[in-house]
């Protein structure tokens, strides 16, 4: 199994939601999860430290959600389809969503896509016109 | 008995699904990747299934992380468009095919392969956006669907090798179902994507066009590719291709490819779809 891990590593910007990260980040994930209904979207956009306070996930973990740090909640066990609904619940899109975590203003990464996407050649993070 | 008379590949993305509710599908953003279905839309009214099974994965919509089945069949008489978190796609509610999905259930586990089966679930873009493409905007969904979700969130996910494998015995199954009924087999998601992280945006056409390639000719081949391949070459969420093993799988050995789709970009991903008919 370490063998089989290890190599996922050496791809930069990329963490793979294996069972560590799906064990640290259960609560994170369960929390996003419960954004699917209408009244956890409600209590959640009125009064975010609260509605937190109902899931038993790390400090660390709500001041990530509360910053909107998608790249940090990746690194805590989030995993980005259950995160996603935070950010549909920010009214984001997922494209949206992927300019945050690539440090692109997203119109920047919505014409990087256009123009063919981020090509293996091409560096990870942030791109310049 | 029936039969698996073609597959279809085709991509997911959820803002595929978004375009066409919302009326935009004409704009110059997405007209090129509406049109590369027109083929699709026509090719089905053509060749009118009695039913489709229909590969994709749930997206953290029906299955949690409470349970991670790797295969699950669902056996219910219809399942509903979920709310993903804007609320559900307006559209039809899917008409499954209990019987059928049932007697794949009892076939694929006989062959040893242990399927979870479902009578309870809410379908999401995985699934309903490869409806849409292939059917537009209708009131009712043309043909029944028997839904096959696969693991691709939480590692590891099945090898190539495996989904391969279980469409042979998929074929196999629908093969010994008592019924002159022709069946499509769709595998969705794809092609090359990555949606988290510093390598977000990641897109890789020559691996698209050599696994679009591989698919009609060496499906041997690509079901060997193992997963850090497709991580490395296709990112983190091209993963999702090994769903299109099954597909073929189940088909002969020898297709005709009818009709190919490639354009980029959709959102954050490139999008994929091909037509193969058995020979």
């Amino acid at each position: 199994m370490t063998d089989y891990y290890d190599s996922f590593k050496k791809i930069p910007g990329t963490v793979i939601f294996d069972a560590t990260q799906s064990r640290i980040g259960y609560h994170l994930n369960m929390f996003a999860m419960s954004l699917m209904k209408e009244e956890n979207r409600l209590a959640f956009k009125n009064n975010e430290d609260a509605y937190l306070n109902t899931f038993p996930m790390t400090i660390d973990q709500h001041a990530a959600v509360r910053a909107r740090d998608y790249n940090k909640m990746i690194e805590l066990g989030g995993n980005i389809y259950f995160l996603a609904k935070i950010g549909a619940t920010d009214g984001h899109s997922f494209q949206k969503l992927a300019s945050l975590m690539t440090g692109m203003p997203e119109e920047s990464y919505r014409q990087m896509m256009i123009a063919g996407g981020r090509s293996p050649s091409m560096p990870i993070g942030p791109v310049e016109k | 008995m029936a039969k698996i008379i073609a597959g279809v590949a085709t991509s997911h993305i959820p803002a595929v699904g978004a375009a066409l509710d919302l009326g935009k599908s004409t704009e110059p953003y997405w007209a090129p990747v509406f049109s590369g279905y027109d083929r699709a839309k026509e090719w089905f009214k053509e060749v009118k299934p009695d039913a489709i099974i229909l590969i994709y994965n749930d997206h953290a919509s029906a299955f949690s992380l409470e349970m991670i089945p790797t295969f699950a069949i669902g056996c219910a008489p219809s399942f509903a468009p979920a709310d993903e978190g804007w609320g559900p796609r307006p559209v039809p509610t899917v008409q499954g095919y209990p019987e059928l999905g049932w007697h794949i259930a009892q076939s694929t586990i006989l062959d040893e392969f242990d399927m979870t089966i479902i009578n309870k679930m809410d379908v999401d873009h995985g699934l309903t956006v490869p409806l849409s493409l292939m059917f537009g905007q209708p009131s009712e969904w043309p043909c029944k669907v028997v839904p096959l979700a696969v693991n691709v969130v939480q590692y590891p996910p099945p090898t190539g090798n495996r989904c391969y494998q279980l469409g042979k015995a998929i074929r196999k199954a629908v093969e010994s179902f008592e019924s002159d009924e022709r069946i499509v087999i769709m595998g969705t998601g794809g092609m090359s994507h990555q949606l988290q992280g510093p390598r977000a945006g990641f897109i890789n056409k020559e691996f698209d066009k050599a696994f679009l390639d591989g698919l009609t000719a060496d499906p041997d081949g690509l079901a060997k590719i193992p997963h850090i391949t497709y991580v490395e070459q296709a990112g983190s969420e091209g993963i999702e291709l090994v769903m299109w093993l099954i597909m073929r799988g189940a088909l002969n050995t020898s297709v005709k490819e009818v009709h190919r789709h490639y354009h980029v970009p959709a959102s954050n991903t490139a999008v994929g779809h091909i037509i193969l008919e058995n020979l």
